[in-house]
């Protein structure tokens, strides 16, 4: 049985309702299939974990959920439902409405996502520009989130440029910035991959914090499983520009099904028992998106391929409830090998 | 910022004073006695060295170095070898002339070129933006002295709207006169500014605090002056403020072409008479102004952008 878009709704129903969304990118090579049939769902203040290896369409799912896809992208199928409206097909002005209000945003890279040439406090009074607020009580709220993400002293930061803030203090600014708009929806790309180690445990423990606290839900794109794990209730696995196995995190990390899950918690270096002197990796590459495969997209590097996999594209199959994965050995009605 | 201002001024101010000692010390090397020029092959012994040491041409070249920069002090640029006029009055009877020439032709092109540079980025690939580019390129490559004789001919002796000669009486007779030089000194600038806006905005708007900003719904046109151009016309601050040295230049023959009062026209005056006192110090005030321009630029860029007031 395959699972489709509805099956997996919790009782609340979803916040962000993704339905066998494809993006194509077109480029001087040819139209890169970037997400093909992808279908999610994000639930109202739960933190989704979005992971794969890089080129796996995890960033441009996000982005689409944010409207802020490349100008060569483009959406060929599908719906982003999110209450009665499909954010698929908004304009510029749709779009703009949402952004900073429903919809917030925290970037890879804090060095380069404020803007330089203008002060915390500027930036921070700027998206309050819907609110009614005097520019006093707009400031007043910029310090007060710039407690809430534990900048020491805040009140003193809003005179300070970002140039000289470190990597970490302008992340939790920008994580500031993004809960001061009070969206439902926070979307985090990579948020903790341009920090070191350290840092990385301060954020996420501070974004778990704050979840909790204010109660929105979190699309978190990460490849690194372990503060996917720390994080995320739920977690959707990408491969090659599909969504191949979604579930809750306990599922995904304790009974993975789809073999590239599998083969992405094996190469997880936390995971590894005994040294090593080489790290555990998938052999193979992505296949080539501008002619996604006919069957399934991981068989080529795939230990447990067998021969309907060269031909059918598999759907996905329902282990558990709220547990699939785009794999044919789930097939109830295929004889394991 | 005010350290920075400063620090900045004081540089200048060191600057021109090493521009300087080089100016003289040029003079120097050209060959040729100065007194002899001014007195003429007829001169006599003793009256070449009378005016040598009237010009303290005897004294060693630190000296007259030291001597000068005493002189500069007192507002002393030395005295008109004709008419013996103070230098400094002469200089800055017509400086006033040039600076508004220059002023208004820096106006008129920088805020065309930098509306024309930003139109472009924001509409790449429409006509307004194909035919800027070819304006552009095409006005770039013409030297102001041919467009200025073009503007006279089709402007003032074939159209007769504007008058050609001269820089006019009152405030409304000076705008009419300052048309047709400001237009030709200011063209080809805007073509320059515009260029240089549309490459750098195109690259500040690939930038992820832009998209940062698009991110939280910052409306498009705040995003436009302050994520955007704000960056992006930084390079052109610093063209303008350096193209300030070639502007002055441009009006030494547009003045001529114009027959306006100003610094150009009285240089052009002064070399052909051999008059070495005023090209000094005319030279001398021009410099100090292209050095004051860069200043000005320095600190417009520290103004717009932070991270620049801490590099000197």
């Amino acid at each position: 049985m395959a699972l489709t878009g509805n099956t997996t709704a919790a009782d609340a129903g979803p916040l962000v309702a993704i339905d066998s969304l494809s993006v194509d990118f077109d480029t001087a090579g040819g139209t890169v299939h970037a997400l093909r049939d992808v279908s999610l769902e994000v639930q109202k203040g739960r933190v989704l974990g979005l992971v794969g290896e890089s080129g796996c369409g995890k960033s441009t799912l996000a982005y689409s959920l944010i409207g802020l896809l490349a100008d060569n992208a483009r959406v060929v199928n599908g719906a982003i439902r999110m209450g009665d409206r499909d954010l698929a097909g908004l304009n510029a002005a749709g779009w703009r409405d949402l952004r900073g209000r429903r919809i917030a945003m925290i970037f890879q890279d804090p060095m380069t996502a404020l803007n330089p040439v203008l002060n915390i406090g500027r930036q921070m009074i700027d998206i309050q520009y819907r609110e009614s607020l005097s520019k006093a009580e707009k400031r007043a709220r910029a310090i007060e989130f710039l407690g809430q993400v534990q900048i020491p002293d805040p009140a003193a930061r809003l005179d300070v440029y970002p140039h000289q803030l470190s990597g970490g203090m302008r992340q939790r600014v920008c994580i500031a910035m993004a809960l001061l708009t009070r969206p439902d929806l926070l979307i985090a790309d990579e948020p903790t991959t341009a920090l070191d180690a350290t840092l990385e445990m301060q954020i996420v423990d501070l974004l778990r914090e704050l979840q909790q606290r204010f109660g929105c839900a979190v699309l978190f794109v990460s490849h690194h499983l372990g503060t996917v794990a720390e994080l995320c209730d739920d977690v959707a696995v990408m491969y090659a520009g599909e969504m191949v196995e979604k579930g809750s995190a306990r599922q995904i990390f304790h009974h993975p099904q789809h073999p590239y899950t599998q083969a992405l918690l094996a190469c997880d270096p936390a995971r590894i028992g005994i040294a090593t002197r080489q790290l555990p990796t998938i052999p193979g590459s992505l296949p080539d998106l501008r002619r996604p495969p006919v069957g399934c997209a991981f068989r080529a590097r795939c230990p447990q391929a067998w021969g309907r996999c060269a031909s059918d594209h598999p759907p996905l199959y329902v282990a558990q409830t709220h547990h699939g994965a785009r794999c044919h050995l789930l097939n109830p009605e295929e004889g394991k090998t | 910022m005010l350290r920075y201002a400063l620090q900045r001024f004081a540089l200048s101010v060191v600057i021109v004073m090493v521009a300087i000692a080089i100016l003289i010390v040029m003079l120097h090397v050209v060959p040729g006695d100065p007194a002899v020029m001014i007195l003429g092959p007829r001169a006599t012994p003793e009256l070449i060295a009378q005016t040598r040491q009237s010009m303290g041409l005897d004294q060693p070249l630190p000296i007259q170095i030291l001597t000068f920069f005493g002189n500069i002090l007192h507002g002393d640029l030395g005295r008109d070898v004709f008419t013996n006029r103070s230098v400094a009055q002469i200089v800055f009877e017509q400086l006033p002339y040039t600076l508004v020439l220059i002023s208004v032709a820096i106006l008129w092109s920088a805020a065309l070129g930098i509306a024309l540079g930003c139109y472009s980025a924001l509409r790449r690939n429409t006509w307004l933006d194909t035919l800027s580019g070819i304006l552009s390129v095409g006005t770039i490559s013409i030297p102001s002295f041919v467009m200025a004789l073009y503007a006279v001919l089709v402007f003032a002796v074939w159209l007769g709207w504007l008058p050609s000669i001269g820089a006019g009486e009152g405030l409304g007779g000076s705008i009419i006169h300052l048309i047709l030089p400001a237009f030709a000194i200011g063209i080809s600038w805007v073509g320059y500014v515009a260029r240089m806006v549309r490459a750098s905005m195109l690259e500040v708007m690939s930038y992820a605090h832009v998209r940062m900003a698009r991110a939280f719904g910052l409306r498009e046109r705040l995003i436009t002056t302050s994520h955007i151009l704000r960056i992006a016309v930084q390079p052109a601050v610093t063209l303008i403020g350096t193209g300030v040295a070639h502007l002055f230049s441009a009006a030494v023959f547009v003045e001529v072409i114009f027959a306006r009062p100003g610094i150009g026209a009285l240089i052009v005056q002064s070399v052909n008479e051999r008059n070495y006192p005023i090209v000094l110090g005319a030279v001398l005030v021009t410099t100090a102004i292209i050095v004051l321009a860069t200043l000005i630029s320095d600190l417009v860029i520290a103004w717009l952008d932070p991270r620049q007031r801490e590099e000197l």
